[in-house]
């Protein structure tokens, strides 16, 4: 039996909204946390480190989401877990995110310029301190804009894990076209909904960028 | 933990995957040159258009920029059979890319544009050349000089983002991967040795876009970033 595209329809894809959204907070946290740490080390004083940190950003942005995906789906199991596909998900996401945004912010802790670092250590401040309360503060008004931007590529990217059977929205919209087949309808409803979870964090993206470089030049 | 990693059945079947390479291949290369043609063509258009031209430029590069490549991906593979247009799986691929690569491209080559100030042109223009030439010699190619690593960025990923197309069954390398784990059941084995390739295929793609940056842009060329930036 083919089903029409109704309301319920609708209020089934709407609704599986918040597993998309659920899986791009939990990413982001999980991948920030680890970027965070990716980032430290890519700027660090030791030479190795700083390679590995290197090596990792290299390869997470050299590599699809999709594979990541399935490594940590399959790789997960093969480690003896036996996970539900939201976990595996929620880890592939954060590898992904931890690769770009260790590399966003190791950015944004080398714009911090270098007399800051001088003028701290000639304080006697600390390493941690000098990160702590010098360049972490700084890098951080730097960073503000590029990662809600990457936020951006974050939601659209959970569309992926659909393939392993976590009900987000790409797959409860695929779900609905196969019971309505109506796919312009449908795929058009997840779009929408997509572009408007996306579209405000675009601006507000691009509204931060606009006013850090104002206040930079005045 | 008493698994053995074995790679034999995959390597095996390495056949398969070799053809998903070929045409994961096909579909960056048609789709990288397409899309970064379809960019600059657009990007023309927004600066040297009407009012009009901006508004639908700019409605088509932030509706793509902001809802996924899969989702694109599936309203041309199911949508376009519904308004009578057939295509393969692997011609929505090919257009999902193509539409997809031109709105980042656009948006980078705009940014390129926009950066040019004014007086170059006021001073190409006083030189007798004509807007044609002004545009072609003093605003585009100093705009794709500069945004020429940014535009590189968007390729590679656009390149991975092919494996996406394996969702609508297009047997490109992501695709074979899952057949050949169907047939051998080492799906870790599988796609480790998948990523690897796809690993290889990014680096040697940036390669060859920072040479061909230096080729084609020989002062401020990207060549320069390829040796990248070592930690404070």
């Amino acid at each position: 039996m083919i089903r029409q595209f109704t309301q319920s329809e609708f209020l089934f894809i709407l609704a599986s909204a918040r597993w998309t959204l659920l899986l791009t907070v939990m990413s982001m946290l999980l991948g920030g946390l680890l970027g965070f740490l990716v980032a430290l080390a890519r700027t660090s004083r030791l030479a190795p480190l700083r390679a590995l940190a290197a090596g990792w950003i290299g390869v997470i942005q050299g590599v699809p989401v999709l594979m990541l995906l399935f490594l940590s789906y399959y790789g997960l199991a093969l480690a003896g877990f036996d996970l539900p596909p939201l976990i595996a998900a929620t880890v592939s996401m954060a590898l992904y995110a931890s690769g770009f945004l260790g590399e966003i912010w190791r950015g944004s802790i080398q714009a911090v310029p270098w007399q800051q670092w001088e003028a701290s250590s000639a304080l006697a401040f600390s390493r941690p301190q000098q990160y702590r309360y010098v360049i972490l503060p700084q890098a951080m008004r730097i960073a503000i804009p590029p990662t809600v931007g990457f936020l951006v590529q974050l939601v659209k990217n959970t569309s992926i894990v659909s393939i392993i059977g976590v009900v987000e929205l790409a797959r409860a919209g695929n779900l609905v076209n196969n019971a309505t087949f109506q796919p312009f309808k449908v795929f058009g409803t997840v779009a929408a909904i997509y572009f408007v979870i996306c579209w405000p964090i675009s601006l507000l993206a691009r509204r931060l960028e606009g006013r850090l470089h104002a206040r930079r030049a005045g | 933990m008493g698994f053995q990693f074995q790679f034999q059945p995959v390597f095996a079947r390495m056949d398969a995957l070799l053809d998903g390479l070929w045409l994961t291949l096909q579909l960056a290369g048609i789709g990288i040159l397409c899309g970064a043609l379809l960019g600059i063509l657009l990007a023309m258009l927004r600066g040297l258009g009407g009012r009009a031209t901006r508004i639908l430029v700019d409605a088509y590069v932030e509706l793509v920029r902001n809802t996924p490549f899969l989702v694109q991906l599936l309203i041309i593979f199911f949508g376009m059979p519904s308004i009578g247009i057939r295509l393969s799986a692997e011609q929505a691929a090919l257009s999902a890319i193509i539409l997809n690569l031109g709105a980042y491209a656009t948006e980078i080559v705009r940014a390129g544009i926009e950066s040019v100030h004014r007086s170059q042109i006021e001073a190409g223009l006083s030189l007798a050349m004509t807007r044609w030439q002004v545009f072609r010699h003093v605003v585009l190619a100093p705009a794709l000089a500069r945004v020429w690593p940014a535009l590189s960025s968007q390729f590679v990923l656009m390149m991975l983002s092919t494996s996406v197309c394996s969702f609508i069954s297009v047997q490109e390398l992501s695709a074979q991967a899952a057949n050949v784990e169907s047939e051998t059941f080492r799906s870790f084995e599988v796609y480790i040795t998948v990523t690897l390739i796809y690993l290889a295929l990014a680096i040697l793609l940036r390669l060859l876009l920072a040479g061909l940056g230096a080729v084609l842009f020989p002062a401020g060329s990207g060549l320069g970033r390829l040796r990248g930036q070592v930690g404070r």
